[in-house]
């Protein structure tokens, strides 16, 4: 019973994240693309959910969901009309963009599909990432332990700030 | 039936190449750092999964997408910040309209 609830909940986030990127990239309305985006993201998390990866799934829907998609609407509001469409695309410019997304999908797929080194890996049992052990990890000094990339990270976090206040403040 | 690498890497594969193909074919610079959301994301689903499935007692391709989610942060706040700068000069973020590097 509980492999139906699985593969259930499986496709319905996998049919979630073709059917919403799909809509996000051909959007005419800005707003309704980034919303398509928002539940794309979701999906994503709920994938991290699938993986047992619950810290990875929460950070994905605070950062994502909650941070950038609130600055995308912003932004998009700052910059748009309400209802506002964007131009009817030229039908050399979108065979440009598929043939493209094509040549991309063919070579990961033939890449993924011959590679046959991981075929038979399966879902093993839950490998019980607790917060005490990420946490260990983030802030130990070790062979892969994190504490160096954290404080990289937080610098970069620091540099970000102030640039971006520099850069959309008024003259 | 047992859920297989693949069941995760072919959405991951659909989102990266929507992503591609946004990128290339939008042409509003929001629009543009949507794609690039897509693509981020399709990335850190792919270290996530091959973690889980080929490693699952490490936690290298967790914390390489953990590290990789806050680095996308970063970026597109920055982003953004330009975006409404151009916006505030030029009152258009079509990208067929910035012809000119400096104002």
């Amino acid at each position: 019973m509980e492999q139906v609830g699985s593969i259930v909940m499986y496709l319905i986030i996998a049919l979630a994240i073709i059917v919403f990127s799909v809509m996000a990239v051909t959007e005419r309305r800005i707003l309704r693309a980034a919303t398509y985006l928002l539940f794309t993201l979701f999906a994503a998390a709920g994938i991290y959910f699938m993986l047992d990866y619950q810290f990875l799934g929460a950070v994905q829907i605070a950062v994502y969901a909650g941070g950038i998609m609130v600055l995308f609407v912003f932004a998009i509001l700052l910059t748009h009309k309400p209802g506002e469409k964007t131009a009817l695309l030229s039908s050399k410019k979108k065979a440009l963009g598929a043939i493209a997304a094509l040549l991309c999908a063919v070579v990961s797929g033939v890449a993924v599909f011959t590679q046959l080194s991981f075929a038979t890996a399966r879902l093993g049992e839950n490998p019980g990432v607790d917060m005490s052990a990420i946490g260990e990890t983030l802030m130990g000094t070790a062979r892969s332990q994190y504490l160096l990339p954290f404080e990289a990270v937080s610098v970069l976090l620091l540099a970000c700030i102030i640039g971006g206040i520099v850069v959309a403040r008024k003259k | 039936m047992e859920q297989s690498v693949y069941f995760y890497i072919i959405p991951s594969i659909v989102m990266f190449c929507c992503g591609v193909y946004g990128f290339i074919t939008r042409k509003n610079m929001i629009a543009i750092l949507i794609s690039l959301e897509l693509m981020l994301n399709a990335v850190n689903i792919n270290f996530s999964v091959f973690n889980r499935f080929l490693f699952p007692d490490q936690m290298e391709g967790m914390f390489f997408a953990l590290f990789s989610i806050g680095i996308a942060a970063a970026e597109t706040a920055l982003a953004i910040a330009i975006i409404i700068n151009i916006y505030r000069e030029v009152k258009d973020i079509d990208i067929n309209e910035l012809t000119k590097m400096k104002f």
